[in-house]
């Protein structure tokens, strides 16, 4: 049996077909929602954005043209929702979670306890990394972007893309050596 | 051990690390990736790295939980407002939507079953790269002729049960764009695909040849083509 693909889905919405619609949400809507929340950093937040999110697929169905996946196209929206919502937040709110992203790993007593645990270490420092940062690696390596297809959600030129996963790992690298975990790179 | 020698080569194949871990690079790409790794251990090394980072942030992700039912109901109560207020008119679908969904109907199964289904699939098909394919790489027909001597051009012809999104994929993989077709000729219809956008040594043409035709799920035929005329 052979799932109807996105993009014959995008053309069913576009007629107002709402059961396409369905289908399409609950192809996606988990994997945005986390996209989302982790660049808002607020569940509540970011169920109110994806309501906002498939809205808009409703409303530009008709203008989608196929050159890219829908999946990329639905998270290129998702981002542009959640930095609208983010620039919409009061400014102490902005500072409470840089505060949280630049945080340095060793402060936390919790995280002495947990320095025998790599794995749940480098989630944390994963957790650390500014939203520049959290947004390129959760792209690549969570919701599978090629260097194009992240180029076409971020907005910038392919070889920033690059250039950026390779500072947000070095970041990543630097957290974990802060935390006590040397990993012999960069 | 053969490390790389040349450092921006390795800087450049290093950099593509997350993605191959990730198997999203093009099949070029990635026999590169592949082959730098089997000769430099240190890089092997960093692959692990980049396999860690990669494992613990699909963990991380995964943990996440999901959003409540409250923000489908959101979403479908805004539509149902939104429909209620001006409903849409219904547009006709294009050509390449239409044929797509009616091929999508179809296990490719289904559509061998008779000499006369393969030939319909065939035709369909035909109709769906020229309409969409052609069409999303409309310009590339219209580069001067002393670029186009520059660039390199294979024939190709699909196989019947090739979907029009595997067509699509399989050429957006290659960075391959269809440029003239369909063209008759003996087994099927064929079509001119521009391999690539720079000059490439006759050794890279012939490895990219022989990278698409091993994908015989999708490739019936495949030999390099001199470019269009304009």
């Amino acid at each position: 049996m052979q799932a109807t693909s996105d993009e014959v889905l995008i053309g069913r919405i576009a007629n107002g077909d709402r059961l396409a619609m369905q289908v399409l949400y609950a192809r996606h809507h988990v994997r945005v929602f986390r996209f989302v929340v982790r660049l808002v950093r607020d569940e509540g937040t970011a169920e109110d954005l994806i309501s906002e999110v498939f809205l808009d697929v409703w409303r530009q169905a008709g203008r989608f043209e196929g050159r890219s996946a829908v999946s990329t196209w639905v998270l290129a929206i998702a981002r542009f929702k959640a930095l609208s919502a983010l620039r919409r937040r009061p400014d102490e709110e902005l500072d409470e979670e840089t505060a949280g992203a630049i945080e340095d790993p060793t402060d936390d007593p919790e995280m002495s306890l947990e320095k025998k645990n790599k794995s749940v270490l480098i989630r944390k420092c994963l957790t650390g990394l500014s939203a520049d940062h959290r947004e390129i690696i959760d792209l690549v390596y969570y919701h599978e972007k090629s260097v194009e297809e992240v180029a076409e959600i971020v907005g910038i030129p392919e070889n920033t893309v690059k250039t950026r996963m390779f500072y947000a790992r070095k970041k990543l690298a630097e957290l974990l050596k802060a935390a006590g975990i040397e990993r012999g790179w960069p | 051990m053969n490390m790389i020698n040349k450092e921006p080569e390795r800087h450049e194949i290093e950099a593509l690390l997350p993605w191959h871990a990730a198997g999203t690079l093009n099949r070029r790409d990635a026999d590169r990736v592949e082959q730098a790794l089997a000769g430099d251990r240190e890089l092997a090394r960093r692959y692990d790295l980049v396999r860690e980072e990669l494992a613990e942030t699909i963990h991380l992700n995964e943990t996440l939980g999901a959003p409540s039912a409250r923000a489908m109901e959101k979403l479908f109560a805004a539509i149902d407002a939104e429909e209620a207020r001006s409903p849409r008119r219904k547009r006709s679908l294009d050509l390449g939507t239409r044929i797509s969904e009616f091929l999508g109907g179809f296990a490719p199964r289904t559509l061998a079953w008779s000499a006369a289904a393969a030939a319909v699939a065939i035709l369909l098909q035909a109709a769906v790269i020229t309409a969409v394919v052609v069409k999303d790489h409309g310009n590339a027909g219209y580069t001067v002729a002393s670029a186009q001597n520059d660039k390199a051009f294979a024939a190709i012809r699909f196989t019947p049960q090739a979907t029009a999104s595997e067509i699509s994929n399989f050429l957006g993989a290659y960075k391959a764009t269809v440029v003239e077709g369909p063209m008759k000729g003996i087994g099927g219809s064929h079509y001119r695909i521009r391999l690539s956008d720079t000059k490439l040594s006759s050794e890279e043409v012939g490895r990219i040849i022989r990278d698409m035709q091993a994908e015989s799920k999708i490739v019936a035929f495949i030999a390099e083509a001199s470019p269009p005329s304009q």
